[in-house]
This record gives structure tokens, sequence and C-alpha cells, in this order.
């Protein structure tokens, strides 16, 4: 699905991304954890092809095809998905309105017709459903006003109505109480197939309760330090990112 | 796509006006220059009885000791009176004849904007009067009309046919002396709509005029009245395009509304004259005074998408005369490249209880630059008058410029007013959000600035709104930094 190799990135001629190695394969669940700074949201804005940050070493790959010439739309209509750690407020856009912008635009790139507005409601319907979110909601500007907690839910019912093949959640976890935090674990756990993956970007184990990760990588000065398994997320809870830090100093 | 400003900037300046193209008819036009036999011969022209004339003539008097105003946010090389012709006609058009007898070169340009008229009777429930360049040309749906009572016709038919409301109305809002282009236009106005809706009535269908700048160098100067008598409603709906020409056109029109007690004026326009080139070369002065008068109870609502023009100077006004009377301001003005339009409102609250709303967005890309000029006037006897204005900006580029300049002047203590104004810029943020969307930027734009707008597009009738939003589009595509 994903290949990343020897990734480099900067942002103003400053190095974040120091030489990231990460393969991610159809069905698997990766969680990427670190440090404040150590570079996540970067890795996960350069996935999504943002270009205020220049790749200038190593490549990306989706289903084998280098995307460093491919527009960040272009790679959303390959099936890559985002949820921003701080969406953005569209004043006047509902939810609802940006969602069938999204769609149809996505559908245009694959050569198809606009999706039917029956098709649309239903599919609103059945989305807002899982994730528990009052269709009120759906008219209200996107995030405009929005709770923290709000804003996240809407990003994972962007997610469920777009069905991405590649999911990065940057921080989904933050600003969420108990409850959200299962409705939004819920929803990405049922959205798993063996046809897509999930790359969760956290600060904490918390999620991964309820997202169980197949692999857990800790980032730290733009490079994946150490890769396990779901134990080692407990591990960093219980001993925290010095350890690691000294570790890999020496 | 890529989306970095310079990219942006470039792909911006291969958008030339969507409408720019020049249909070649045979025109029956006056020599350039303005005198008082210049004024007596249009009259003649239009074969208009004698105290129309007369009024012509006092107008052009008082327009020759005037001096063009300076005080708008405006900057440009003040026109040539004398080098305009001040009347052109389409020879073959006659107003009388079926859609058959028009020249089929005027079809062929109404089809190319989009708007044939056997479209718009088939299709829409609109009755379309169109006037192309000075004379009307066709009219529909007049029959239906005329059931109700109603009268739609041009002012120049309206003259001839009509001479007991024309003579009392015309100049009653907007007199000849109101300001300098009122009364160039009250001299030499060629043509335009006149609109008169009887007591109780209601009127069935959205009334539309659409008018065009054809003929090189010919200034436009439309005149429309319209008139609604007690307790009746009428929706009239304005909207132009323009074929691009390099000399700078002149465009002065005068609109007069008249609310009688408990009537209502819906009036919307879709303003989209030839803006002049990405140079900021050529273009329409768009020089436009709109008024209404509210009786007891009465309504009156401007909505206004102002897309075109090199430079635009407009203010639809209401005078709340009457109590418990309303009036409405709803705008969106866009301005791209060099464009500038200095636009607003003035609410005259003389009348009790009376209630204004203005809501104006103005959106400034390029190196344009947008003026909301606003006035909202409580008179002493004007007791428990409200009025709330919202004043939103949306700027794109580090080279534009957007101003508000709100005047208030209150004379009476009861009276509530509430100003709102904000300014914000589209964000790379945004684009991007949009983009992992899988939305492109043009469509990002356009979903964003829309979104700014929806509060005004929301008042427009159902048809319009989709060719607003479109006209939108068109205007700013690409230009975000």
């Amino acid at each position: 699905m994903l290949k990343i190799e020897n990734l480099h990135a900067s942002v103003e001629d400053k190095e974040i991304l120091r030489g990231i190695n990460l393969e991610v394969k159809a069905g698997e669940v990766h969680a990427i954890m670190g440090p404040n700074g150590s570079g996540k949201s970067t890795l996960a804005s350069v996935i999504a092809g943002k270009e205020e940050f220049e790749v200038t070493e190593g490549s990306v790959q989706l289903e084998g095809e280098d995307l460093e010439e491919t527009s960040p739309e272009e790679r959303a209509h390959k099936g890559v998905f985002l949820s921003f750690q701080y969406p953005v407020e569209i004043p006047g856009v509902s939810v609802t309105n940006f969602m069938k912008t999204a769609i149809n635009e996505s559908r245009k790139a694959r050569g198809l017709e606009d999706m039917p507005a029956k098709d649309m409601l239903k599919l609103i319907r059945e989305k807002s459903e899982m994730l528990e979110i009052d269709r009120k909601f759906l008219s209200r500007s996107l995030n405009q006003g929005f709770s923290g907690g709000e804003k996240k839910r809407n990003e994972i019912f962007q997610m469920a109505m777009l069905e991405p093949k590649l999911a990065i959640l940057d921080e989904t976890d933050s600003g969420l109480d108990i409850d959200a935090l299962r409705i939004v674990a819920n929803g990405v756990n049922k959205l798993k197939s063996k046809d897509n993956a999930v790359i969760v970007i956290t600060h904490y184990q918390r999620l991964l309760d309820y997202i169980v990760p197949d692999f857990v990588h800790v980032l730290h000065n733009g490079k994946i330090v150490k890769s396990g398994g779901k134990e080692l997320a407990l591990e960093l809870e219980e001993k925290g990112y010095d350890w690691l830090k000294q570790e890999t100093a020496v | 796509m890529a989306y970095t400003e310079e990219e942006l900037k470039k792909e911006l300046e291969t958008k030339e006006y969507e409408y720019g193209f020049y249909t070649d008819i045979k025109s029956d036009t006056f020599p350039n220059g303005l005198n008082e036999e210049i004024v007596i011969a249009i009259s003649k022209k239009k074969e208009e009885p004698e105290w129309m004339t007369l009024w012509r003539l006092e107008a052009f008097k008082i327009w020759k000791e005037m001096e063009e105003p300076e005080w708008a946010n405006v900057h440009y090389t003040k026109p040539d009176f004398q080098a305009i012709s001040y009347y052109s006609a389409p020879v073959k058009a006659d107003p009388n004849k079926s859609l058959d007898d028009v020249d089929p070169e005027l079809l062929e340009m109404y089809k190319k904007l989009g708007i044939s008229v056997d479209e718009q009777k088939k299709l829409q429930n609109v009755a379309v009067d169109i006037v192309m360049d000075s004379v009307s040309v066709a009219t529909t749906f007049k029959k239906t009309l005329a059931e109700k009572g109603i009268i739609f016709c041009s002012i120049s038919e309206a003259i001839k046919e009509h001479p007991e409301l024309v003579k009392k109305y015309l100049g009653s809002v907007v007199p000849q002396k109101d300001n300098f282009y009122a009364a160039l236009n009250s001299a030499v106005f060629s043509d335009g709509s006149f609109c008169y809706i009887p007591k109780g009535v209601r009127c069935p269908m959205e009334l539309s005029t659409y008018f065009r700048i054809n003929q090189a160098g010919t200034g436009q100067f439309e005149r429309t009245l319209v008139i609604a008598d007690e307790d009746s409603y009428v929706s009239y709906l304005e909207g132009c395009t323009a074929p691009s020409r390099d000399e700078n056109q002149l465009h002065a029109a005068v609109v007069e509304l008249i609310a009688l007690d408990d009537a209502e004026i819906k009036y919307s326009t879709v303003q989209n004259w030839f803006p002049g080139n990405k140079e900021g070369k050529g273009g329409v002065y768009n020089f436009v005074t709109k008024r209404g008068l509210c009786e007891k109870n009465a309504k009156i609502s401007w909505t206004q998408v102002e897309t075109g023009s090199a430079v635009t100077w407009k203010y639809p006004s209401c005078i709340l005369k009457g109590d418990n009377s309303i009036g409405e301001f709803y705008s969106i003005a866009v301005t791209n490249n060099y464009q500038q339009a200095d636009t607003g409102t003035k609410m005259i609250h003389l009348g009790k209880n009376t209630r204004s709303t203005i809501i104006s967005k103005g959106i400034s890309a390029g190196k344009s630059q947008n003026s909301y000029r606003g006035l909202v006037q409580i008179s002493s006897r004007a007791d428990n008058a409200r009025n709330f204005s919202q004043c939103d900006s949306l700027l794109m580029g580090n080279e534009c410029g957007a101003h508000t300049f709100p005047y208030i002047e209150v004379k009476n203590k009861t009276a509530q007013i509430e100003h709102e104004a904000t300014t914000s810029k589209i964000g790379e943020d945004q684009i991007f959000y949009c983009n992992q969307r899988g939305i492109d930027t043009e469509k990002a734009i356009a979903l964003i600035v829309n979104g700014f707008s929806k509060e005004v597009l929301n008042k427009l009738p159902m048809e319009f709104a989709v060719e607003a939003q479109k006209l939108l589009e068109i205007s700013l595509e690409g230009s975000v930094g």
C-alpha cells in the first residue's frame, strides 16, 4: 500500500524528516508515536502532499506509484485521507455541501457522474448514524464554532464518507472525551478492512486501547528510532520517551 | 495542481473575459457629442411628447452646470462627454414584431450569452424585456401580465402609452438635479424598462430585464421606473453581460422604485459588464443611481451581485418615508485585476418604526480596490428606528485593498443602530484542507467564496442564484495568494 524510503523533508531549509523508512500493507494498522516536535505531523503532511514541505531525498510510493509529482487532490483521489490535527473552518459551507463537493470531485477524477442525490442522502444517513452524529450538525458551517471533539468527529465522518485506502489520523484523540473517543475509535474500526490501511499518530496509549495497532513506531528527531508490536506503546506509556532518547543518543 | 502564488497569478492572467465578443449589427448611430440639438433629436427619434422633451432639456441645463463628483475612492480618466454618441439603435429592431422577425444575429448573440429568448420563454416563468443598446427588441409574457393589469414595457412605450404614470413618478425619487450622472441620464436616456403593479396585485412571475452594451463607443443610459401600487408585490431581476471593448464605455443608469402603502418590491441585479483586461485596459464605467421610496408599511429589498465593470459607483438606497416601512440591501461586490468598486447604500429613516438591514460582502483579488460606502440616517421624527449593518471583506493575495466607509447620522435618541464588520483572507490552510479532500484549488476558492457570500446569494431568486454563483466562480478563478 504505502512505501516510504529514506524520506528527507524540510520546510524553509530546516530539515524535519531525516530518513524515514516505513512500509504499510493493506489490512494493517500502524501507530506512530513520539515526543512533540519529532516530525509526526510533518510526516502526515508530506504523505498528503502539502507543498510547504520540500522532499529533498527519498520517496513516498502508494501502491507502487511514486507520489512526488502528484498534487494533494490527486493523492486524495487515489485514496489518501488525512484527519487533520487542527481542522480549518470554512464559514458558510455546510458539512453536507462540503462532503458532496469532495465526493463528486473524486468521482469526476475517476470519470464517474455526480453521485445521485438519493444515494448521497442515504450515505450521509448511514455514516452519521454510525458515528452518532446529530443530523442538524451536518447543516452547520464546516468546523465553525465546533468544539474540539466535534471537529475530530467530523473528520472521521468525512473519512467514513470518502472510504479512503490509506487513512492517516493525526492526533485525532486530542480534545476528545472518553465517550467521543470510543465513538470515533468504533467508527475507525468499522471502516477497517483487509483492503485498506490506517496510520494513527498519537502521543498517548489511550487511543490504542480502542484502535489496536499491528505495529508501533517511535519517531524522534525526524527518524524512526524504534519499531515494535502494540506492547511498545504500553512500554512508552510507562516509561515516557526519555529512555528512548537516551538509548538513541548512545 | 501545484499551488504557489506565482503559478496562480499566471493562471489568473490567462483568464479572458468569458463573454467578450462583438456582434456586427448595422446601427443607426448619432454623431458624437452632446448639446441641446442632440437631446431634442433623441426625444424626436423616440417620438416623445413635448413635455418629455422639455423635461430632458431641463435636465441637460442642470447637467451643464454640474461637476463630475470626485469623492469616491476610485481613480480613472474622466470620460470626454463630447466624444460619446448618445443614441444607437439596432435598425432592424421593432418591438411590435414577433421573435421570428428579430434579427437572427441578435438571437445568436443571446444564445452565446446563454439567454436565448426561446429558452427563457419555455423554461423560465420569467417575462423578459430585452434591451440591447437602446431599443427593446423582444417582449414576452405581456399577455399574462396584462390580464392582471400589470404594465411591463419599455420606458419609451410607457411615455407614449401611460403618460399620466410617467409624468407623476419619473424623477420623483431621483430628481434631475440629484447628481451629475443622474442629470446626464435624465437628459439623454435612451431606453429602459417600466413596470406598474396595480393595487392589491401580486405579480405572478419574476420580471426580468437583460441589458447589453453592444455598439462601440456608445454610452448607455438606461432608465428604469418601477411602481408598486398599494398592497402589491413584485420581484424584478436585472442582469447584464457585455461584449469586450478596448475603449472605456460609460454606463450611467437611473433606477427609481416607488412602493406605495403596504407594497413590496424586490429588486435583484447581477452585474457583469466588461471589467477591462488584466492590465486594467478598457472596461465599463458603471455610474448608477438607484433609489427607492417606501410609503407606509412598504418594503424595498435591493440585492446585487457586482462582478463586472472597471469602475463602479453605485449606492442602491431606500427612503423610508412611511411609518413601519422596511429597507434592505444585500450586496456582493467582487473586484479582480485593476477593477475598482465604490458601492454601498443609503438608508434614510424618516418615518416612525422604520427598519433597515445592510449586508455587504466585498471580495477583492488581484490589484483591485473594493470600497463599501454606506449612510444610515435617522431623522428627528423617526422614533424607534432600527438599523443593522454588517460589512464583511474577503481578501485574496497581498496587492488588493478593501475599504469600509460607514456613515451614521442619528437625530433621534430612540434609534437602535448596530454595525458589524470583519476582514478575512483565504488561507493556504483552507485551500490545503480542501485539496486533501480531493477538491482542486479553483473549486476550493469557489466553495469558500460562495460560503462567504451565502447570506446574500440566498436572497436571490433561485434561477438567478445559480447564474450568480457561476459568475463569482468566473470572476475569481485561480485568484489566491
